[in-house]
Order: C-alpha cells, then sequence, then structure tokens
C-alpha cells in the first residue's frame, strides 16, 4: 500500500484514462485570485451517486492543501530569497515547497478514491494531471452520454 | 508481487520486465517497450526542446544565442584587457566583481531562456467537450434557435470583473492573467511577454529569472563601461593622449561603445519591470490597461498584495508553481489516447472525417465508432459492485458488432486478468488496453463513414439523445475547424507583424495579438466568430 502512495505523483494519476465513461469536471475558482481553488458547488451528474458532503469535504481538502502550497509564509520567502542568491541551483538538491503539497495531494486523492470514491463507482483524477485546471472525476460505470 | 498492477501501466521503466503478462493484451506495450516516448516528443505547441526534454525554447532562438554572444564576447574583451589593467593598478575587486556579476547574468539568462514559462497544457478531448457542452446548455436556455456558444466567460476575482477568453487552441477558458503566445503556440500562466533576446515566453515560471537577468544585466553593462572608461583614463594620466590610449588598448573602446549604447535600454527595461514588479501587474497588461478605470468605473487590480514591498517579495521570492506539462514524463497508452482526441482534431484537414470523434463523450455515435460493439445496459448498476470490470462486462450485451473474434477474445482475457488483480482495481487496466487496441484498429482500417450511419441507427435502439443534437454539434465542429484555420493565418500574420516591430523598435514586449481576441474585446463575440468565419 504503502508503494503506491510513494509513487510519483504523475504515476499516480496516468493509470486511469477510461476514455468510454461519463467524466464530470470541477472548475477552477477565481474568486480570490489565481491560486489553485476548485469549485465547491455539486456538479449535478453526480446525484444520487455521492453524498454532497463527501464531495464539499474533498474540494476544501484539497484547497486548504493548494492554500497551503501558495501561502505566502516567512519560510518560503527565505527559500525563495535563497533561491535568489544561490542563483537558483538550490532547487537542484531541494525540493521546493510546492512540490512537496503536491505530493500530498496525490496522497489525498489516492486515499479519497479508494475509501469514497472507488466503492461508489467514481474515480478522482490528480488535478496536476490535468494542469491544475480541472478537477476530474470519472463514473467508471456510465457511458459518457449517460 | 501484487502489490499493484496499475502501476505497470503507469511508471514504465521500472516495471516494464513485469509487462509481460500483459504482452498479450496490447500491442502498444510492445512499442513502448521498443522505444521510450517522453511527453515533450509529443507536446503539441511550437517549442523546441533539447538534453531530453530537460531544456526548452520557443521555436526560432537565433535572437537568443545572439545574445548570448553579445553578453560573453564583451564581457571576455573587457576580461582580458580592462580587468587585467584594473587589478595590477588599482584594486583585484574589480575582477572578482566583474566575474560574480557575469555569472549571475548568465545563469539567470540561461534560466528564463530555457525553462518552462508556466505553459498551462492543452485540454483533453473530453474535458474540451465538457466545457462546450456545458456552455452549449446556457445559450439554449436563452432563445430557441442555435446559436453559437459565448466565447467569453465572466468571472469576479475580488470584486472585479475578470473576462476570460476561450482559448480555441487550447479547448480551454484561459485562466486569469495567461495568454496564449502566438509564436509558441501555448497559453502560458501570467504571461508577461514573448521575448525573442532571452528566446522564450516570460510567464509566471520565469518572470523572476527574467527579472534578475534584467537588473543584473544593467549593473553589468554599467560596470563594465564604467571600467572601460576609468582604463582609458589612467592611460592618459599617464601624460598621454586620449587617441595613443585607444591606440594602445582598442578593445577598451569598443567594450565602452558597446556598453553605452546598450545600457540605456537595459536601464529603462530594468526601471519599467521594477515598476511592473512592485504594482504586480505584467506587461501584458499594463500595455492593455486592463486596471485603468475607464468610463467612470473604477477599477484596480485585483491580484496586488496589498502593498510595494509584498508585491516584491510574491513575485520574486515567493512559491513557484512546477511545471505543468511534465515534459520528461513517459508517455504511457492512456495519455496519448488522451492527447490523440485533441491532436486529431487539431489537424483539421477532413473536418466530416474528425468530426464525430470531436465530439467526444457527448454523444453515443463518436465512441461507437471506437467501439467495437454498443453495449445495452442489461441490468441496473447497483453501488455495491458498481465499479468492478467483471460486472460491467457481464452486465452488457452486445448490441452492434463492429469487429470480430480476436477482439471478443482479448475481453475475455482482460476479465480473466480481472479477476486475478486484487485492490485499485482493474479497470483503468482493462479499459484502456481495450481502448488503446481499439484506438490502433481504428487507424488501421480508417473506418468507414457507414459505420457511424449504422450507429446512428443503432442509437435509436438505445433510447439515447436524438440525431438532432448530433447534426448540431457536427455543425460547430466545422464551424470549429474553420475557424481554427483561421485563427491559425491570423497568428501568423500577427506574428510576422510582431517581428516587424520588434526588429524596428527593439521593444522587446511581445503582446498578446491574437486579433481574434481583440476583435472579441467588445461583448459581442458572436460578430466577431462570425467576421473571422
Amino acid at each position: 500500500m504503502s508503494n503506491h502512495h510513494n509513487g510519483a505523483r504523475t504515476g499516480e494519476t496516468e493509470q486511469m484514462a477510461q476514455p468510454q465513461c461519463l467524466k464530470v469536471f470541477v472548475q477552477r475558482d477565481y474568486s480570490e485570485g489565481t491560486l489553485v481553488k476548485f469549485q465547491t458547488r455539486f456538479p449535478q451528474e453526480l446525484e444520487g451517486r455521492l453524498e454532497r458532503q463527501a464531495f464539499e469535504a474533498t474540494v476544501n481538502r484539497l484547497n486548504a492543501y493548494f492554500a497551503e502550497a501558495e501561502k505566502a509564509t516567512c519560510s518560503t520567502y527565505c527559500e525563495g530569497c535563497l533561491a535568489c542568491l544561490t542563483v537558483h541551483l538550490i532547487y537542484i538538491c531541494k525540493e521546493t515547497h510546492y512540490d512537496k503539497c503536491l505530493k500530498k495531494v496525490s496522497k489525498f486523492i489516492a486515499e479519497q478514491n479508494e475509501r469514497i470514491y472507488e466503492p461508489r463507482g467514481l474515480k478522482l483524477t490528480d488535478p496536476y494531471a490535468r494542469g491544475l485546471r480541472v478537477l476530474e472525476i470519472s463514473c467508471l460505470d456510465r457511458p459518457p452520454n449517460a | 508481487m501484487t502489490v499493484n498492477h496499475s502501476q505497470v501501466v503507469t511508471r514504465a521503466p521500472a516495471p516494464l520486465p513485469r509487462c509481460s503478462c500483459l504482452a498479450a493484451h496490447s500491442s502498444s506495450v510492445n512499442m513502448a517497450r521498443d522505444k521510450l516516448t517522453r511527453k515533450w516528443e509529443v507536446f503539441q505547441g511550437r517549442n523546441r526542446f533539447y538534453c531530453n526534454g530537460r531544456l526548452m525554447t520557443a521555436p526560432n532562438s537565433g535572437v537568443f544565442l545572439l545574445t548570448v554572444f553579445l553578453i560573453t564576447v564583451t564581457s571576455t574583451l573587457f576580461f582580458i584587457f580592462d580587468c587585467k589593467y584594473l587589478a595590477e593598478n588599482v584594486t583585484i575587486a574589480i575582477p572578482i566583481i566583474g566575474g560574480l556579476l557575469f555569472l549571475f547574468t548568465m545563469s539567470s539568462l540561461l534560466r528564463t531562456g530555457l525553462s518552462d514559462p508556466g505553459i498551462i497544457p492543452r485540454a483533453t478531448s473530453e474535458e474540451a467537450a465538457y466545457v462546450e457542452k456545458q456552455i452549449e446548455v446556457t445559450n439554449s436556455a436563452n432563445s430557441p434557435t442555435f446559436r453559437p456558444p459565448p466565447r467569453t466567460k465572466e468571472v469576479l476575482v475580488k470584486g472585479q470583473t475578470v473576462k476570460l477568453k476561450y482559448c480555441f487552441t487550447c479547448k480551454i477558458f484561459r485562466p486569469p492573467r495567461a495568454s496564449h503566445c502566438s509564436l509558441c503556440d501555448n497559453c502560458v500562466d501570467r504571461f508577461d511577454h514573448h521575448c525573442p533576446w532571452v528566446g522564450n515566453c516570460v510567464g509566471r515560471r520565469n518572470y523572476r529569472f527574467f527579472y534578475m537577468f534584467i537588473v543584473s544585466l544593467a549593473f553589468l553593462a554599467v560596470f563594465i563601461f564604467a571600467c572601460a572608461v576609468a582604463h582609458l583614463i589612467l592611460i592618459t594620466k599617464e601624460d598621454r593622449q586620449f587617441l595613443d590610449a585607444v591606440k594602445e588598448s582598442p578593445p577598451s573602446i569598443i567594450v565602452a561603445i558597446i556598453c553605452f549604447f546598450s545600457v540605456w535600454s537595459i536601464i529603462g527595461l530594468a526601471g519599467f519591470h521594477t515598476y511592473l514588479t512592485t504594482s504586480n501587474q505584467t506587461t501584458n497588461e499594463d500595455i492593455k490597461g486592463s486596471f485603468a478605470s475607464k468610463r467612470g468605473q473604477e477599477s484596480f487590480n485585483p491580484y496586488s498584495q496589498g502593498n510595494v514591498c509584498l508585491n516584491c517579495f510574491h513575485i520574486l521570492c515567493g512559491p513557484v508553481t512546477p511545471s505543468l506539462i511534465d515534459r520528461r514524463g513517459i508517455v504511457t497508452e492512456s495519455y496519448s489516447a488522451e492527447i490523440n482526441g485533441t491532436s486529431t482534431s487539431e489537424a483539421v484537414l477532413a473536418p466530416k472525417y474528425y468530426g464525430p470523434i470531436q465530439n467526444g463523450p457527448q454523444h453515443i455515435t463518436p465512441n461507437s465508432t471506437e467501439l467495437p460493439g454498443i453495449y445495452r445496459q442489461t441490468t441496473e448498476t447497483t453501488e455495491s459492485n458498481a465499479g468492478s470490470v467483471t460486472h460491467l462486462v457481464m452486465s452488457e450485451q452486445p448490441l452492434a458488432v463492429a469487429s470480430s473474434l480476436p477482439k471478443a477474445s482479448v475481453r475475455e482475457d482482460e476479465q480473466h486478468f480481472s479477476n486475478h488483480s486484487p485492490l485499485y482495481n482493474n479497470i483503468p487496466l482493462g479499459k484502456s488496453h481495450s481502448y488503446a487496441d481499439n484506438i490502433n484498429h481504428h487507424c488501421d482500417d480508417k473506418t468507414p463513414p457507414d459505420i457511424t450511419k449504422d450507429a446512428t441507427v443503432k442509437i435509436e435502439d438505445l433510447h439515447l439523445d436524438p440525431v438532432i443534437l448530433q447534426d448540431k454539434s457536427k455543425l460547430d465542429v466545422l464551424k470549429f475547424n474553420d475557424l481554427t484555420v483561421a485563427e491559425k493565418k491570423n497568428s501568423l500574420l500577427s506574428a510576422s507583424r510582431l517581428r516587424l516591430l520588434q526588429d524596428t523598435t527593439m521593444i522587446e514586449s511581445a503582446l498578446d495579438l491574437d486579433s481574434l481576441d481583440d476583435s472579441s474585446l467588445g461583448t459581442n463575440s458572436q460578430a466577431a466568430l462570425m467576421k473571422v468565419v
């Protein structure tokens, strides 16, 4: 299990192209600027398949992770300044705060999939695999036109 | 080793040996073993990649090489002739400072020019179809007749209305501050401008490097100029004429002249970008006047952090998004399948052929061209066993079978396989395999159009959406394709115009001169559409 979780975030997500099924896309919420945040509006297509609370909890949690990634704290600023002074060579040996948060996100997605979504025939796709543009939820057992 | 079979498909290099059990399922796995394709090789923009995807630049990097050449040659001349003299006669600090400045400038330049500016990956065909469907719905609610869906969307960002434009190339509504670079053919997040001097777009991910480059280059140019002049003056102090001094050290005067002429534009640019940084704007927004109050409407910059210091910190030292295009990632079947949807619709040559595919998951027709059989759901799926492929296959009966035995056997194999495989089940595996097969099959014999017809007839059996809808969207697709052609022409045109502008003025700010955008600036995006068509 842990093996799976440690997988690179890209590997984590590419396993799930189910081209022949309905997909729902949750769009970004730009109301607070360009930081990554997804809309918490419940998509109609999932009505009756997923509890509203479960969906909202997932999205809120995701949003929290991304907010943490983009939050301007002292430590991220220090990291940035240090990188600036070392001509950004520091990134060769140290992964950024953002990267760490993205790892957490893919771990969270895998866990949610396993606990909540897969038993209901749904599947979340790591937003990183979609360029952080959308959160993709596939209904595995429904044809695309349903 | 039942850890997870899913990895077999995903992370190609390590688990490939384990694929032997799957070899029968898919010919493309064999292909993958022969040659490993990375994502940059199938990248859809016009960027060039080097070092197996580690480095990337814009398509024409001639001017970039010129920049590197100019800086290197000038600095080398300075180090050989002026530095030596000054180190001996004045202080050893001069070569040290010069060296550090030079290293800093060059590394910033290379970092700007050879990294990802923040490209937003294009939408998968399914996402594009979904977006298309969404905007179509909102449209049909208002009017009984069919109209092309609106291509702009308004969102509120911190209370400020921002218009998001639909990008026909990337098939997405561009996020706020993003813009499409016509030279690289990508949407770039927080697009500043396309800078030919650094041979790349300047966007969210490399703006800080660009800024450091400009500032350090300004310092370097001033420093070198000052040193060269000081060198000449020191020679004249030894009781000689200025002309003699020039004769004694001709490189000094060359270096001084180069620096003298370039330093003004560099300092100006550094000042301009400092202003932009402190106010958290991009060149694009500044020139368009996005945040200028117009017609009595109060307008402010919703992205500003509040004050000058915070803006600077945020832009220059804030967290940086990782590259979203994952250049060195390995192309898996599922990924190439996703891409294929969009890339085929890019090819535009035969709209009739591509039409049905592009519709994606909206209707059954497009998929039926790819599916060997159409399946009718015979049992209601219940929550308990939903999501298991075994159930899925069992509960469906083939209605129309387009291809014969071999496919069927593959399906059976999959079924077996899925029975063996443990958690993280099977579905993606089985499905993607068969899908890839289907795709291959589809490509091989270029499924004739009558199959589609066949399928549309069968649709009625399925009690699915009416055919009218499909016609409508086909029409839409036709328009869509024409439009992309027109848009491409336009963007090419504006690109050449841009080049001219840059060549003549040395202003490196390439704006997003997407003519379609400009014409659709007015609220009536439909008129713009018609104009282009």
